[in-house]
């Protein structure tokens, strides 16, 4: 059974946004989706850039009004 | 695929040069790299264990200012303190993590720091002006380890 979060990191800047992804992945497992929403500009290439490096799945990434929200799933 | 390695030198010791090494050092251990941190000469000031990180315009023209002041204006008594304040409250305003924080997260991340032992000689330091986190060493150290990295940087 996989479960869904949401991590709030608004009014953080680089690289905080990613270091706290980083810290609330490691709970995951396999499977589980991360909503991280977010106010940082420079998050929407910096958080698919480590997924890559650690190979979890970018499953969406929207900018609205001045609000990021970047989903993705916890691959091991 | 074996483990990335980056090794980090931070030779300034200004609040406005300890971003960039400390900003890649967390970046790098949330990617699972492993890194290291070799503070010389000035990036010393970095690992104290009571930051108390100066900052100067003085040298440094590409500070942005709200308005243009000359040169000499600048080096009048207390500008530079002035300066030092509100870069401090620009940080704090625009919710810019401190130093102190950024440092936290390197060590939490598994980020080795390692003063450099030479300079702590040079400038009569104490160990114990340093953080217990700390690991002091030499050029030696660094190097046996930079030398299989993917990434080098002197910052």
């Amino acid at each position: 059974m996989t479960t869904h979060e949401k991590l709030d990191v608004r009014g953080q800047l680089c690289p905080i946004p990613v270091i706290r992804t980083q810290n609330k992945v490691k709970t995951l497992a396999s499977g589980d989706t991360l909503e991280i929403i977010c106010t940082d500009p420079g998050a929407l290439n910096d958080i698919p850039a480590w997924c890559e490096v650690h190979g979890h799945r970018l499953i969406d990434a929207k900018q609205a009004h001045n609000e990021i929200v970047i989903t993705i799933e916890v691959v091991r | 695929m074996s483990t990335k390695k980056v090794a980090i030198i931070a030779s300034r010791g200004t609040l406005d040069w300890a971003y960039p090494p400390f900003i890649l050092a967390s970046t790098a251990g949330a990617l699972g790299y492993d890194v290291k941190m070799f503070f010389t000469f000035y990036g010393l000031e970095l690992i104290k264990r009571d930051l108390d990180l100066k900052f100067s315009s003085l040298g440094n023209p590409a500070v942005p200012m709200p308005f243009p002041v000359p040169t000499f204006a600048q080096s009048l008594p207390g500008v530079q303190k002035l300066m030092a304040a509100a870069l401090k409250q620009k940080i704090k305003k625009k919710n810019v993590a401190s130093i102190e924080t950024l440092r936290q997260l390197c060590l939490e991340a598994g980020v080795e720091l390692i003063g450099c032992q030479m300079t702590i000689d040079l400038f009569d330091y104490q160990r114990s002006d340093f953080m217990d986190d700390v690991t002091i060493g030499g050029a030696a150290t660094f190097l046996a380890y930079a030398a299989d990295t993917d990434i080098n940087l002197f910052i």
